[in-house]
């Protein structure tokens, strides 16, 4: 078990390089270098004094000093907004951002399980059907579809929540709604799934002879068991999460670190775009890393050390 | 919802005595049916009216009327009317956007390229996941490590940040191979999406390799000295038919709302040709509008768009249950 948190704690800098040579080498090498850009006239001189500061003189030196950079918390300057640094546009959007995914991410669980597992219980009944549904219909909608719903109902028709305002409780409550619909599907799919499984198994009728209750039989012993695949797709759903909050980001108008990024793809700004990806990364990867020590720990009887 | 319905109908095919063949599965299956029913529309209604929404000089039977980048300045904003003065116009059968384009023209021919960037990035996902798992699956040892390593780091990464960079760095590169930039773009853009969304299909792939490769025919087939080669492509191929059409089936949709985000975001498909995701893009803001709405211009592409999608997911659930039982017993 230790040995298992060792290896994938030290995977994760070597992962992280990895991220950092391919994002340099798209963004840097094979479009050009930034520097010599041929739609904004730049004075040599500022140039000059850019490159000097990044430690930009040749691609080399800007590959091994930005690392060195970053890990003091210094993204260096955006190539172009004038007076803001990658930093400063990172510090202000990263929080809103994961506050955002961190809700839908609450939400998606504990609405997922819940749909799931009372719709394993009432299996081919209208509850049931009524999940299916809910599922398929989550999976399929983007969420710039579910998004936009929502805000013409919500926020146009009954006038329930602000319209373009951030900072309240009640102002993240559609976005992360709309936000989570997507991992709620597959959770709910998933947990349907193992708990029908579940409620079939020997333990659970052991369980129930010995004249426990329903209500104790399904909520603790087979919600246990039923919720570990549920655990292992935590990865992917927040990388779900993820491109889902540029979008929902762009439909409620959010100042988040979305639409940093998609505007620094549009501007070619490489620092922005760089400093962008390694932080989505670190938060990617820290989580997932978490997720999987979680999921040894949860489930004992997981040899998380076999290669499968 | 009359479509949701055959989910929960029990199906005939476990009960049924008569002889249980694929075909018959395939066709017992409501779902399958009814979701390749509506993708097959779908398909016939983009493709079809090419000619029509490609038709720039305006000399083919519609006059160019459903030509997705004719701007007639008096229609902006129209919404959808079947008959203007008294004169049936298709143009108008969605409505007019914001610079008095046909809406029309522009879902068929948005549609018509987000499905061909489906079926592609699929198509590319399909063989780079099955070249991988069959490799990985059927050699073994250091080298199928070494492949399912990298899946399970590669599952970890921020995929869709990937599609990004991918398309920033190929498309001046393929500019400058001598594509035209439009063709460029949907090149550049299928390619990035296909490159990252095999992993599912390889792992799915492997494992149905690895308990293929213990069976007896396997062996019979080196003993009998074939190359790896043959036994690649007439042996164990074959008899992954069934993962691997479910498995296609399943990556179209998440291909397709891939692209749909990116064009939303306004990075993937560039204007003025369109996608659904960019002319949902283009219709949030008249949509949302509280003095002037004009609703049509988001209901309509995120309506086909969505339509499309749970056509697929609903045909890939149903191909799901007639190639797999065991999951199947699980359902009913």
């Amino acid at each position: 078990m230790g040995r298992f948190i060792a290896i994938r704690v030290l995977q994760l800098p070597l992962i992280l390089a990895v991220i950092y040579l391919l994002t340099f080498v798209l963004v840097w090498v094979a479009p050009g270098d930034p520097f010599t850009r041929t739609d904004k006239k730049i004075d040599p001189v500022v140039i000059e004094s850019m490159k000097k500061k990044m430690h930009a003189e040749s691609w080399r030196s800007f590959l091994a000093h930005y690392p060195v950079q970053m890990i003091k918390g210094d993204f260096g300057a955006s190539l172009t907004y004038d007076d803001v640094s990658v930093t400063d546009i990172i510090r202000a959007g990263l929080p809103v951002s994961v506050s955002l995914g961190l809700l839908a991410m609450v939400i998606a669980v504990y609405a997922g399980v819940c749909i799931g597992t009372l719709a394993a219980v009432s299996r081919g009944g209208l509850f049931d059907w009524f999940s299916l549904s809910v599922a398929l219909i989550g999976i399929s909608l983007p969420s710039f579809v579910i998004g936009s719903a929502l805000f013409a109902l919500f926020c146009g028709t009954l006038h329930w929540f602000p319209i373009g305002s951030w900072g309240s409780f009640s102002a993240m409550v559609l976005p992360g709604l709309a936000l989570s619909l997507t991992p709620m599907a597959y959770i709910a799919r998933l947990t349907r799934v193992s708990m029908i499984d579940m409620l079939s198994s020997d333990f659970i009728r052991t369980a129930r002879a010995k004249g426990l209750s329903r209500a104790t039989v399904i909520w603790k012993h087979g919600l246990k068991n039923a919720v570990l695949p549920v655990i292992s797709f935590l990865g992917p759903a927040s990388a779900a999460t993820l491109t889902g909050s540029f979008i929902v980001e762009k439909v409620f108008n959010i100042p988040g670190l979305g639409q940093h990024f998609v505007n620094s793809v549009l501007n070619r700004d490489q620092t922005l775009i760089l400093g962008t990806v390694m932080v989505y990364s670190i938060f990617l990867l820290t989580f997932n890393l978490i997720v999987d020590v979680a999921y040894a720990f949860v489930d004992p009887r997981i040899d998380v050390t076999a290669k499968q | 919802m009359t479509v949701a319905s055959p989910i929960l109908a029990p199906h005939a095919v476990a009960a049924a005595p008569a002889p249980d063949t694929l075909a018959r599965r395939l066709r017992a299956s409501g779902r399958i049916v009814v979701g390749g029913g509506v993708l097959l529309i779908m398909l016939i209604a983009c493709l079809a009216t090419l000619p029509f929404t490609l038709d720039r000089s305006g000399t083919g039977a519609l006059k160019g009327a459903l030509y997705f980048d004719r701007q007639t300045p008096a229609l902006q904003r129209r919404v959808p009317a079947f008959r203007v003065n008294g004169q049936v116009t298709p143009a108008l059968w969605f409505g007019a956007d914001t610079l008095g384009r046909s809406l029309l023209g522009r879902s068929l021919l948005g549609g018509s390229i987000s499905l061909l960037i489906g079926f592609a990035a699929a198509a590319i996902s399909v063989f780079l996941g099955v070249s991988v798992g069959l490799v990985a699956g059927y050699r073994g040892g250091w080298l199928d490590s070494l492949l399912m390593r990298s899946v399970d780091i590669l599952y970890g990464l921020p995929y869709i940040l990937l599609v990004v960079l991918f398309k920033m760095a190929l498309e001046p590169m393929f500019g400058r191979a001598g594509l035209s930039p439009p063709v460029a773009n949907l090149v550049v853009l299928f390619l990035a999406i296909g490159l990252v969304s095999w992993l599912t299909m390889a792992r799915v792939i492997r494992g149905q390799v690895l308990s293929l490769r213990a069976q007896p025919f396997v062996e019979a087939c080196k003993a009998a000295g074939l190359g790896e080669w043959r036994i690649f492509t007439r042996h164990l191929l074959p008899n992954l038919i069934g993962p691997i059409t479910v498995y296609a089936t399943l990556i179209i949709p998440i291909a397709i709302l891939e692209e749909s985000f990116l064009s939303f975001l306004g990075i993937g498909i560039q204007p003025p040709m369109p996608t659904w995701g960019s002319l949902a893009s283009d219709g949030l803001i008249p949509a949302l509008n509280r003095i002037h709405q004009y609703p049509h211009m988001l209901i309509v592409p995120c309506a086909l768009l969505s339509v499309t999608l749970l056509s697929l997911n609903f045909m890939g659930d149903g191909l799901r249950d007639v190639f797999d039982p065991k999951r199947e017993a699980a359902k009913v």
